[in-house]
C-alpha cells in the first residue's frame, strides 16, 4: 500500500511542475506591461521612460523570463504569491479573507447535494423501472441541464423578491454572524451550486446500484431469504459505493468550477469573485496564485481519491 | 471470432437502397429511444430558427425603442423589451447564433483536435508519457477558470472564446481516445497491418480511429452542450462575447440587474438556453444508448 501511495504522489510531481509552467506563461503572453497597469493606465503616458524602468526593476519583471519564473515558483512554496497590482496587499493575504466564503459555499452545496442525491440514487435503482425511477431520472436530466445562474436567477425572484424567505444577496460568517445567519444567507446559494451534482450524484448511485443489484451474490442473499432491506444495506450499497467516492471528487473540482458562478451571482465575496475581478482588472499576481492554489488543491484531492480507492478495493493496487 | 461468412451482409442491406436503410434505421431508434427524436427535433428546429431568423423575428435585435423600455411580454415583445427598448425575441434568435456557433465550432474542432493528439498518445507510450502529464496538468484547472485566465490573454470575441473552449475540453476528448485506443491498438487486424508493413499513419487513421469512433461521437453531442454552457458562463461574467452581439449569456448578464423591474430580460434567454442543452443532451444520451452499448449499463 505505502509503495502504491509513493509512486501515484511522484507520478504528481511533474503535472504540478506543468501546471506552474502554464499558469505562468499564460500571463507572461498577456498583453499589457504590468508596469504600466501600476503606473495607473493612461498615466503611462506622462511617466518618464525612468520612472517606468524603476517601477519594472522594483517589480522584477526587468529579469529574463526564466529567473522571474524561478522565483515566482519559489516564492510559492514559501507561501509568497507576489503582491496585488493595484492595492499592494499580499496576494496570500487577500486570498486568507476569501477562503471562508468559498469553503463555506462549496461544502454547504456539496452537502445538500449528497443529502438529497444518495437517497434519491438509491430509491430509484432500488425500485427500478418503476415511476420513483423515472421521476429521479427526470430530475436528473433536468438538474444537470439547468445553468447554475438561470436556476439562481429562478430562486432569487421567487424565493427572495416575491416571497421574500430569503436575502438577494451577499454572504454572513457562520462565527461571527452565528449559524441562523450564516443558514439564510447560504440556503439560495446552496442549493445553485448543489443541483447539478445532485443530479449527477443520483444518475451515478443509481448505475452503480443497478448493476450490483444485477450480480450473483446478490441472488444468492436473496434465495437464502434475507430482508430486501438487510440486501441492500448489508450486501449491495458496500460495492456500489465505489464510483460514487470517484465522482465525489469529481464533484469536489467542478464545485469550484460553479462556485465562480455563483459567488458572482449572489454577491459572496469569495475566491471565485476575487478571480473574475481580477481577470476584469488584469491583476496578473491574483490571477497566477489562485490558479495555482485551485490547481494544486485539485491535484491533491485527487491523489486522496486514489488513495481511498486502492484503500477500498486491493485489486486497483496492482494494476 | 467468425470472420469469413461466405457473403457481406452489407452488400445485401445496400441492395435496398440508401433511403430505406436511413429509414428503417431512424425507426428502429425511435421506437427504441424516443427521448433522443425528442431532443433531435428540438435541436433541428431552433437550428432553423437561427438561420432563418431574418424573417422570423418582428423587430431589428439591436434596434432601440425608447418609448418601449420595460415592456412585459406581449403582442409587440413577445419576449419583452430590455432597459432601452430593444426586442428580447429578436436578441435571443439572434444569440443562438452565437451560441450554437460556439457550440458546433468547439465539439468539432475538440473531436479534430483530441481524436489527433489521443491516437498519437495511445499508439505511441513513448509520446504518451510526456503528452499524458500536460492533459493532466491542463485537467487540474477547473475549466471556468482556466478559460476565464486564457480569455485575460487573448481578450473577448467569438473566435477567442472558441479557441478558449476547445483549449479546455481537448484534454478530456483526448482521455476518451486515448482508453479506447489502448484496447484497440491490441486486436488482430491491427497486427495484420503492422505485419504486412502499413505505415503508422495508415494504421492511426485507416485501421484504428474507424473503431474508436463511438464513445467520440457521444462525447462530442456532450462537448456541444458544455460548450454553450460555457461561453454563457463566460458573457455572462461580462469577459466572453462583446455586449454587442447579443449571445444568451450576454442578455442573461443584462437581465441580472434588472431582475426586479424586469425579469423576462433574464428568463426567456435562459429557458431557451436550459432547452438546448437538454435537448442536446437527451441525444447524447440516445447516441450512447445506440453505439456504444457498454457506456450504457454504467452511466
Amino acid at each position: 500500500m505505502s509503495k502504491y501511495i509513493l509512486r501515484r504522489f511522484l507520478l504528481t510531481l511533474p503535472v504540478l511542475l506543468i501546471v506552474s509552467i502554464i499558469t505562468f506563461s499564460i500571463m507572461q503572453l498577456a498583453p499589457g506591461d504590468p508596469a504600466a497597469i501600476v503606473l495607473g493606465g493612461d498615466y503611462i503616458m506622462f511617466a518618464t521612460a525612468e520612472e517606468i524602468e524603476d517601477v519594472r526593476e522594483a517589480m522584477g519583471i526587468n529579469k529574463p523570463p526564466i529567473v522571474q519564473y524561478f522565483d515566482w515558483l519559489g516564492g510559492f512554496f514559501v507561501g509568497n504569491l507576489g503582491e496585488s497590482l493595484f492595492t499592494t496587499e499580499s496576494v496570500s493575504y487577500l486570498v486568507s479573507q476569501k477562503i471562508e466564503a468559498t469553503v463555506s459555499t462549496v461544502f454547504s452545496g456539496i452537502f445538500i447535494a449528497l443529502l438529497l442525491g444518495l437517497p434519491m440514487g438509491v430509491l430509484a435503482g432500488w425500485k427500478m423501472n418503476t415511476w420513483v425511477d423515472r421521476a429521479v431520472m427526470i430530475f436528473a436530466v433536468l438538474g444537470f441541464a439547468i445553468p447554475g445562474f438561470w436556476l439562481a436567477f429562478n430562486l432569487i425572484f421567487l424565493f427572495s423578491l416575491k416571497l421574500g424567505w430569503f436575502p438577494v444577496f451577499g454572504f454572513r460568517s457562520f462565527f461571527t454572524d452565528g449559524p441562523v445567519e450564516f443558514l439564510r444567507y447560504i440556503a439560495l446559494p446552496a442549493i445553485t451550486l448543489g443541483v447539478a451534482f445532485m443530479a449527477l450524484i443520483a444518475r451515478m448511485t443509481r448505475s452503480s446500484l443497478v448493476e450490483v443489484l444485477s450480480e450473483d451474490y446478490i441472488r444468492t442473499a436473496r434465495s437464502k431469504g434475507l430482508a430486501e432491506r438487510i440486501i441492500l444495506t448489508r450486501h449491495a450499497l458496500r460495492a456500489a459505493s465505489m464510483p460514487i467516492v470517484t465522482v465525489i471528487g469529481l464533484v469536489f473540482a467542478a464545485a469550484v468550477t460553479g462556485t465562480v458562478i455563483t459567488e458572482t451571482v449572489f454577491a459572496i465575496p469569495g475566491m471565485g469573485r476575487m478571480f473574475v475581478k481580477a481577470v476584469g482588472d488584469r491583476d496578473f499576481p491574483i490571477i497566477q496564485g489562485l490558479m495555482m492554489i485551485f490547481a494544486t488543491s485539485y491535484v491533491f484531492l485527487n491523489l486522496a481519491v486514489d488513495i481511498l480507492y486502492a484503500f477500498l478495493d486491493p485489486r486497483v493496487r496492482y494494476s | 471470432m467468425t470472420i469469413s461468412r461466405g457473403y457481406n451482409p452489407n452488400e445485401i442491406r445496400q441492395a435496398k437502397g440508401t433511403a430505406y436503410r436511413v429509414w428503417t434505421q431512424f425507426s428502429r431508434m425511435m421506437k427504441k429511444n424516443p427521448n433522443m427524436i425528442i431532443g433531435f427535433i428540438i435541436l433541428l428546429s431552433f437550428t432553423l430558427l437561427t438561420i432563418f431568423a431574418d424573417f422570423l423575428v418582428t423587430h431589428d435585435p439591436v434596434s432601440i425603442y425608447p418609448e418601449d423600455r420595460f415592456m412585459p411580454p406581449g403582442s409587440e415583445h413577445w419576449f419583452g423589451a430590455d432597459n432601452v427598448g430593444r426586442d428580447v425575441y429578436a436578441r435571443v434568435i439572434y444569440g443562438g447564433r452565437v451560441s450554437l456557433l460556439v457550440g458546433f465550432m468547439v465539439s468539432v474542432f475538440v473531436t479534430l483536435s483530441g481524436l489527433f493528439i489521443g491516437l498519437v498518445s495511445g499508439y505511441t507510450p513513448k509520446i504518451d508519457i510526456v503528452v499524458q502529464r500536460i492533459m493532466d496538468a491542463l485537467m487540474s484547472f477547473p475549466t471556468l477558470l482556466l478559460a476565464l485566465a486564457l480569455i485575460a490573454m487573448l481578450g473577448g470575441s467569438v473566435w477567442n472564446v472558441i479557441a478558449v473552449i476547445t483549449i479546455v475540453d481537448t484534454p478530456r476528448m483526448v482521455r476518451v481516445v486515448r482508453s479506447s485506443v489502448l484496447t484497440v491498438k491490441e486486436q488482430q487486424y491491427v497486427e495484420a497491418a503492422r505485419g504486412i508493413g502499413a505505415p503508422i499513419s495508415r494504421i492511426l487513421f485507416v485501421h484504428i480511429a474507424p473503431n474508436t469512433m463511438a464513445p467520440v461521437i457521444v462525447q462530442a453531442t456532450y462537448f456541444f452542450a458544455l460548450a454553450i454552457l460555457t461561453e454563457a458562463s463566460l458573457s455572462f461574467l461580462g469577459l466572453g462575447i462583446p455586449p454587442e452581439d447579443p449571445s444568451w449569456g450576454n442578455i442573461l448578464s443584462l437581465g441580472r440587474k434588472y431582475l426586479q423591474q424586469a425579469f423576462w430580460i433574464a428568463f426567456f434567454p435562459g429557458l431557451v438556453l436550459t432547452i438546448n442543452v437538454l435537448a442536446m443532451n437527451l441525444v447524447g444520451d440516445g447516441l450512447r444508448d445506440a453505439l456504444d452499448p457498454k457506456l450504457s449499463r454504467r452511466a
